[in-house]
């Protein structure tokens, strides 16, 4: 990647993070936490690797994302609102009574949201069918989705590891945020599903990496935090997806190729200096002048 | 000629409408042959699609489908269409405003020799509290044609409880069904048995003729829709009857009984009571021990219509 192009999303993932911390701040309570560690990735999505129109947000060629953790909605409502999809005044009403804002996503709601979520391991299994569908319909579309790694507590996200995995859904690029935390502590401590040793977990081929790849997906480990990493993992994803023209097919064995599975290894509240790492940043209480004062910090 | 096989003629229907119209899909959950859908597959192989034995994913699955357009019918047992994929179905589907036609088969006590593990008693109970939903339990070959085209053609989220062994029909070809719309069956001057289900409406056609034998006339509705009820048919024939019997192979409280009670509530005066299952788990057995162990029977049902009509 140019420096350039480096230097554009890095920009891309600032403006995002402030306008979350805003978005939150400005109501004073929040998920703050996993919205702030997913802020990178929504960059790379919607100012490089995906296609939108923000005048078409339901254009049937467009790219689709599923944020599955839909409690990180305030991320992804600020990047929809920067690229234009809806007026950023919108940002400040947040939850409020008759808002198209909620604090999880709503497709009925928001403009350039593509699946209702909130109930977790929910998303991953609609971003199947989303991908499925295109995939009979040989549609040349990316299906991605972010998942949490608290939320890979969930039984539901493995039948959908399965399911993807069995059929073959190689436009079906999904994420998980391994920002480490979950609401009663550590995930190595609560529930260690992303068992790296170095997290305190059981090793033994326990992480989420592994555990992909034992379900029939590619997958590898980025940081998170890097816009060139998760680039590159993304273009490799699409660069092994198969020709959609071919038959539709139905499995891996008949044909399809894999899903991908980014882990982006992760900082809960990244960039917010008053919780970034924190536990109990999941969903905080913090008054609107922190909010300003930590987007001032950020520079 | 023999009768159909219920789960034939919901294959033979999607089948139909698939032929037509490339928004069809079948979801099963490892009962593809249970369900009676494998010639649907054969026929449509990429829109025949077996999620194994995971039924939440199988909806937030159906669910993704339908966000890009498709229109899934999903089917596993009742028992777990209801109480295992509830809130996959709930969110993903009904409240995402998402057309996913879920369909739980084996109602009630026809689950028989599969035991109280497998028994749905609870299931249109549980679906009643979804907001707007339609539920649907047809009772003859015709009328499971007709309801899965309507919801085929609905763009809302359903539920559909499908009796899967043959039954005699009740209906003849060509007759026309509205969601939301029950049929009278027969008229009557003592009370009217609203009856729900291929099971218990034919039992309630055989109650009417037994109470018909001691001289007492009853009225046969067959609800088919639970939700939303037909309020005016049940609620002319109760006012007319002065006294309104539900029947239904479900717990009571939660299901026919109690969208009926709901409705009467003090409405005229009109005497109530219900056939059903009452506060049990389900158990296993053949169909006929389990009707007469439930009191699920055309006598059951006639001992209860006399004294209800004769208060």
């Amino acid at each position: 990647m140019e420096a350039a192009e480096r230097a554009r999303l890095e920009a891309a993932a600032k403006e995002i993070r402030k306008k979350t911390i805003d978005t939150i701040g400005f109501l004073g309570v929040g998920h703050i936490g996993g919205a702030l560690s997913i802020v990178e990735v929504l960059a790379c999505l919607y100012y490089k690797e995906m296609k939108t129109d923000p005048k078409a947000p339901r254009d049937p060629e467009r790219d689709r994302l599923v944020l599955s953790k839909g409690h990180a909605g305030p991320a992804l409502y600020s990047t929809l609102a920067l690229k234009g999809f809806f007026p950023v005044e919108w940002l400040h009403t947040l939850n409020k009574g008759g808002t198209n804002l909620p604090s999880h996503c709503d497709r009925n709601k928001t403009p350039g949201i593509d699946m209702t979520t909130g109930s977790l391991g929910q998303g991953i299994s609609a971003a199947c069918g989303i991908a499925l569908a295109n995939k009979i319909d040989r549609k040349p579309v990316y299906t991605f989705a972010i998942v949490g790694d608290g939320e890979s507590d969930e039984g539901e996200v493995w039948e959908a590891a399965m399911f993807a995995g069995h059929y073959g859904l190689d436009r079906l690029i999904a994420f998980t945020d391994a920002n480490k935390l979950q609401i009663d502590g550590p995930t190595s401590e609560i529930m260690s599903v992303d068992g790296r040793p170095e997290n305190g977990g059981p090793g033994g081929g326990s992480d989420l990496v592994a555990k992909y790849r034992a379900f029939g997906w590619n997958a590898e480990r980025v940081d998170g935090h890097n816009v060139e990493a998760i680039c590159a993992a993304i273009e490799a994803a699409k660069a092994r997806a198969s020709n959609p023209g071919r038959a539709a097919g139905t499995h891996a064995a008949s044909g399809g190729g894999r899903p991908t599975m980014i882990v982006l290894d992760t900082i809960k509240g990244k960039g917010a200096n008053f919780c970034e790492g924190m536990l109990g940043n999941h969903n905080m209480n913090f008054d609107y002048e922190t909010a300003k004062k930590a987007i001032e910090a950020l520079g | 000629m023999e009768n159909k096989e219920m789960r034939a003629v919901y294959c033979d229907t999607l089948k139909s409408l698939a032929a037509a119209d490339p928004r069809i899909m079948v979801l099963e959950a490892d009962l593809m042959k249970a369900s009676g859908t494998m010639p649907f597959k054969a026929a449509y192989p990429d829109r025949g699609i077996d999620a194994g034995v995971a039924e939440a994913n199988m909806v937030g699955v159906a669910a993704g489908l339908a966000s890009e357009g498709k229109i899934p019918f999903a089917a596993t047992f009742g028992c777990f269409a209801s109480r295992r994929d509830f809130d996959q179905f709930f969110l993903s589907g009904a409240y995402a405003k998402l057309p996913v036609k879920l369909v739980g088969t084996d109602p009630g006590v026809t689950a028989a020799f599969n035991g109280g593990t497998h028994m749905p008693f609870e299931d249109i109970g549980i679906m009643r509290n979804v907001p707007g939903l339609d539920i649907v339990e047809p009772s003859d070959a015709v009328s499971l044609e007709a309801y899965v085209r309507l919801l085929a053609a609905s763009g809302k989220p359903a539920y559909l409880r499908l009796h899967r062994k043959a039954v005699e029909p009740i209906y003849k070809e060509g007759e026309k069904f509205e969601l939301g719309r029950g049929k009278l069956l027969r008229e009557g001057r003592d009370l009217v048995i609203v009856s729900l289900g291929a099971l218990m409406t034919h039992e309630a056609l055989s109650a009417a003729k037994l109470l018909a034998s001691k001289g007492i006339e009853a009225a046969v509705i067959d609800a088919l829709c639970v939700k939303p009820i037909d309020e005016k048919l049940i609620l002319d024939w109760g006012r007319k009857t002065g006294a309104v019997l539900s029947v239904e192979n479900h717990q009571c409280t939660t299901g026919l009984g109690g969208a009926l009670a709901w409705l009467l509530a003090g409405r005229d005066g009109i005497r109530f009571d219900s056939v059903g299952i009452h506060d049990e788990f389900g158990e296993v057995g053949t169909l006929e021990y389990l009707q007469q162990r439930f009191k699920l029977t055309a006598g059951d049902i006639a001992a209860k219509a006399e004294k209800l009509a004769k208060v």
